[in-house]
């Protein structure tokens, strides 16, 4: 079964835009609707927040068994990134020899195809990260 | 809230079951439970079933009815419910079940887990696998199952100094203790030398640092501790029953060195039960992975956070060792039926604690407890029996 037929469009994929509490500062992504520290506070005051797209690699992957809509991608890396606004995410790391990630490395989004849907044709854009210079 | 007690139990085979049907392993497993307890149809009250994907598996929802019609309960029109948290909905089942008889909701009950992996091709069993996590933020982006597991192995290795032979010395024991289990999948000794050649499925995870895709079915029976005695003289108490929740993505949890969600059911478990972790004898954990062992030992508050991987390796979890740990092989060598796993925990800490556990007997079994978790941690459920 393919998952890609059924997923909605999601802008904030594309463009990281997360959240920001109004209450305590913290940023959030992907967006949440409520601020699981301020709770009630927070409601009506979570602000859209495009995060600047630069952290740094927590822990990471190397996947040899992929999922269908990577299958023929493997090997690749996967990482749980802390972005420089302090939340966390996870996304692959293209652009750079296996020996080269390690815990601590910069890095920075980049925008990629991430599958394209084989019955409608439709391509799925996401964010990537690379070494940041 | 009333004290509740186990009184029966029962498990199918675990493994590649091609001539068995998913209704064929929860009757199988119902019916053996409920011989086990000696009770009639009469009187139970309520069946709870935990399942994960029979949906996606087999094509079937709707379990707790197929349930009721498999056991020959349906013409009784007992209140049959499923339970769902992934791979931790055979505990939660419990959980449910143990919150009914406990509140005098009902006196007794049957609680079931089951699931049938093996109907579709191992790929589609790991893709199902995966809706455990967040389809969305993780799933999407080329995460897989075992890939989150490994982003916690990476960063408990690079923070603790835990070694890919100290997660493999968990496999291997794990399948030396499941060697005597006559259900299990695997019963085949293996060496720390296989696993780290063993095809690499997600860095640093192996494949035999991964537990297997399984069909298999598991049941218990409930019932309140004061009507225990109505049917048996080897009634097993639940000390506590305690479920915790948390993001289900990981990048949306508070660290990643342990799995805060089972941090917090053991501290219920504790609180409830009246006890520390040095009270326990022995326990069933979710040894999904390797490095979920590893961290389960730690986040129990048997060992200290980081020195799970060196308890493992000289042998402090072993069936002769401080605390044995998955005394049935666990999920790696037992199997993991998803839907069923929380069950088959209580199943092993029963036989354990009626002293019938055979080869694998261990010499000190008063209290036990048995640790289910939901995908990459979820949801965590934790029990703690006593034989009384
Ligand atoms: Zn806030």
């Amino acid at each position: 079964m393919s998952i890609a037929r059924y997923w909605r469009e999601i802008p904030q994929r594309y463009n990281l835009i997360g959240t920001k509490c109004g209450s305590c500062g913290r940023v959030y992504f992907p967006p949440k609707a409520i601020c699981p520290v301020c709770r009630r506070k927070s409601i009506g005051k979570m602000e859209e927040y495009k995060l600047k797209g630069t952290g740094t690699v927590e822990t990471y992957t190397i996947i040899h068994t992929p999922p269908p809509h990577f299958e023929g991608e493997e090997p690749y890396a996967i990482a749980l990134i802390k972005m420089d606004e302090g939340c966390y995410l996870v996304g692959e790391i293209v652009d750079c020899d296996f020996e080269e990630i390690h815990i601590g490395m910069k890095v920075e989004a980049c925008f990629r195809r991430i599958e394209e849907d084989g019955t409608r044709g439709a391509i799925q854009y996401g964010y990537k990260f690379r070494k940041a210079e | 809230m009333r004290e509740v007690a186990v009184i029966g139990s029962g498990v199918t085979k675990f493994g590649e079951l091609w001539e068995k049907s998913l209704a064929d392993l929860v009757a199988e497993a119902g019916i053996t439970a409920i011989m086990d307890a000696g009770i009639d149809g009469t009187d139970i009250d309520a069946m709870y079933i935990g399942g994960m994907s029979a949906g996606r598996f087999v094509g079937q929802e709707h379990l707790g009815a197929l349930a009721a019609e498999v056991s020959g309960l349906s013409e009784m029109h007992i209140p049959s419910t499923r339970v769902e948290a992934a791979c931790a909905s055979g505990g939660l089942a419990l959980h449910s079940g143990y919150l009914a008889v406990a509140s005098g909701a009902y006196d007794t009950v049957v609680v079931g887990g089951a699931e049938k992996m093996t109907d579709v091709a191992g790929k589609e069993a790991t893709n199902i696998l995966a809706s455990a996590a967040s389809r969305e933020w993780e799933a999407f982006f080329g995460a897989t199952f075992p890939g989150l597991y490994a982003l916690m192995a990476r960063y408990h290795m690079h923070k603790y100094g835990t070694t890919p032979e100290q997660l493999a010395s968990v496999a291997v024991k794990n399948h030396h203790n499941g060697s005597m289990n006559p259900n299990a999948q695997y019963r085949r000794e293996i060496t720390v030398e296989e696993v780290l050649n063993s095809t690499m499925v997600a860095d640093p995870l192996h494949l035999l640092d991964c537990s297997p895709i399984t069909d298999g079915a598991a049941a218990v029976i409930i019932t309140s501790l004061d009507k225990a005695k109505e049917f048996t003289d080897d009634p097993v108490k639940i000390r506590a029953s305690a479920q915790a929740s948390d993001s289900i993505s990981l990048a949306g949890r508070s660290r990643f060195d342990a799995l805060p969600a089972t941090i917090e059911a053991a501290k219920r478990a504790y609180k409830q039960a009246g006890i520390e972790p040095s009270d326990i004898d022995f326990a069933e954990v979710h040894d999904c992975f390797t490095i979920a062992e590893i961290m389960a030992i730690e986040d129990l508050g048997f060992f200290k956070k980081g020195e799970g991987g060196k308890a493992s390796e000289e042998g402090l979890t072993a069936l002769d060792g401080e605390i044995p740990i998955n005394t049935s092989g666990g999920l790696k060598s037992k199997g993991h039926p998803v839907g069923a796993t929380g069950i088959a925990q209580i199943h092993e800490l029963l036989l354990q604690l009626r002293g019938k556990a055979d080869k694998r007997q261990i010499e000190k079994a008063e209290i036990g407890l048995a640790h289910n978790v939901g995908g990459s941690g979820g949801t965590a459920v934790i029990h703690i029996l006593e034989a009384i």
